[in-house]
């Protein structure tokens, strides 16, 4: 079975780009991918794409060119680009194809997300009392996780610190400002104990990453970077997911340990050997919780990690090097293939300010979303 | 008329005395609220009126549509949202009632009771959910 490499990758800025729809901003990350992979659309022989929100991927074929090229339409969540990578991966993997493209991309309006109940098999009343908010999901689940394993809300707004000196540093991010610990910690309280500060916001955004066969990859002559595995996993029983009227007392795991435990297995390899990981920070509260469920860290000890740094662009393991989704937004289709961009640019040597130190071998990605999917990447070069 | 509940098949009678849960006869398992659609498998029944809070958090914005409450900024009033444990059965998503959302404690010993959505709506009026208030 041929190993499947990264060989190229586009990126749309994230954030917000007035007059320029959420397909538009798609197509101009393709033709990102194209030109850094030194190809043209016409080399592309399949595509796997989605958006939440901004129309069916394959109909960009009409701004790309009418090769008549399979383009399929993923729709999976927060898990779309996730989801567009592993079946590019596979289609590789099979030997059927060669070379082919993965490509998420968005644009949401402003402020939280707005959800129907009876989308979500729940009754009126529960969006008429006033729990139909993300918000308050993740602001209940943080709150026990804190509780539970005895950590402070400083713990969270380190994680934002952290997230926008990082971002200050990454050209495709949206929030480019350091904003300090204690004006973090005194922001205004949205779903407590997150702040505004915490949360990410719905956003625009795009990215397209060009896959080939280990054959085909040493033909371009490009850095060989190896997606080691892809794996998405769904929730196990007993998870606590959004928009839950009633969780059992009897608590059990989550589809992000489960993801983590078949990747690392996939390939090979442990929490020990990851040199650079970007983890779904939805809000700061994910960031940390992710760190444990990932098993790069026990449960309860993301605060040390946090105060020593270890976490940093130059700590031993660096979570979220382009702000991850606190400084970048969230355009649902992009988010995952986002941090999987980062990685690329990480492993290859070439993301300036933000560069990881020490020659990265290995990067870890892993995207959660509703209800309840989880999506890694490994790649190695 | 007089004040309503928000929903048929949210508490068991016209008293409010206790939420109505889902239960698998198959399986046992305990769930709320009842599923949309009926299901041969599924049987209603009463959920314990005590418990514990398990964790909680504050909406401190009014919500967007479908909310139905008071949504007006200048007199939106912060409201806290927790998962109450009742014991052997499951966990109820559940407005916590007569207590601020800065002495909310997890572990906490609340009981069920009715609020109306809008408490400045004229009394016969209301439209009643439900919440839990300590003990």
């Amino acid at each position: 079975m041929s190993d499947v490499c990264i060989v190229g990758a586009g990126i749309h800025p994230f954030g917000r780009t007035e007059g320029r729809d959420g397909m538009d901003q798609g197509v101009y990350a393709v033709k990102q991918a194209l030109a850094d992979t030194g190809i043209k659309w016409e080399d592309v022989e399949f595509a796997f794409g989605g958006s939440s929100a901004s129309g069916a991927a394959d109909t960009m074929v009409s701004q790309l060119g009418l090769t008549g090229i399979q383009f399929i339409n993923v729709s999976n969540g927060c898990a779309t680009g996730g989801s567009a990578l592993n079946a590019a991966a596979s289609a590789i993997k099979s030997g059927e194809y060669e070379m082919g493209m993965a490509v998420g991309f968005d644009k949401h309006p402003r402020g939280a997300f707005n959800a129907d109940p009876a989308a979500y098999g729940l009754p009126n009343w529960y969006g008429e009392a006033g729990y139909m908010l993300t918000t308050q999901f993740f602001g209940a689940k943080i709150m026990r996780y804190l509780h539970e394993n005895g950590l402070s809300t400083e713990a969270l707004g380190r994680v934002s610190e952290k997230a926008f000196r990082n971002g200050a540093k990454t050209d495709h991010a949206w929030r480019r400002s350091e904003v300090d610990l204690e004006t973090i910690m005194n922001a205004p309280m949205i779903s407590d104990p997150l702040n505004k500060y915490m949360f990410c916001s719905p956003a625009e955004g795009a990215v397209a990453l060009i896959l080939a066969s280990e054959k085909k990859a040493k033909e371009l002559g490009g850095p060989m970077i190896r997606l080691k595995t892809s794996v998405m996993r769904t929730r196990p029983p007993g998870s606590f997911e959004v928009f839950a009227a009633s969780i059992d007392n009897e608590r059990g795991g989550t589809a992000t340990e489960l993801a983590a435990k078949a990747a690392f297995e996939q390939a090979g390899m442990g929490p020990e050997d990851i040199d650079v990981a970007q983890l779904q920070d939805t809000e700061a509260g994910a960031e940390i919780m992710h760190m444990a469920e990932n098993g790069f860290c026990a449960h309860g000890d993301q605060e040390k990690w946090l105060i020593e740094g270890r976490t940093e662009i130059n700590g031993a393991l660096p979570v979220n090097t382009d702000g991850g989704c606190l400084a970048c937004g969230e355009p649902i289709g992009a988010s995952g293939l986002r941090q999987v961009y980062e990685n690329v640019v990480q492993l290859r040597g070439t993301a300036g300010e933000r560069q990881v130190p020490g020659d990265p071998k290995t990067a870890y990605t892993q995207v959660y979303g509703a209800p309840g999917v989880s999506a890694v990447t490994i790649l190695q070069r | 008329m007089g004040a309503q509940p928000i929903a048929d098949n949210l508490f068991t009678d016209e008293n409010m005395t206790a939420l109505v849960g889902a239960r698998n006869k198959q399986t046992g398992h305990i769930f709320f609220p009842l599923p949309l659609t009926p299901n041969d498998d599924i049987e209603p029944i009463a959920l314990a009126t005590r418990g514990t809070v398990w964790t909680y958090t504050v909406q401190r914005f009014p919500p967007k549509t479908p909310y139905a409450g008071p949504a007006d900024p200048m007199d939106f009033k912060p409201y806290v949202v927790a998962y109450v444990s009742l014991p052997g059965q499951t966990m109820v998503e559940s407005r916590l009632t007569g207590v601020e959302p800065e002495d909310v404690k997890i572990g906490m010993e609340v009981e069920l009771t009715a609020i109306p959505l809008d408490p400045d709506a004229p009394a016969d009026e209301q439209i009643m959910i439900h919440a839990f208030q300590p003990v």
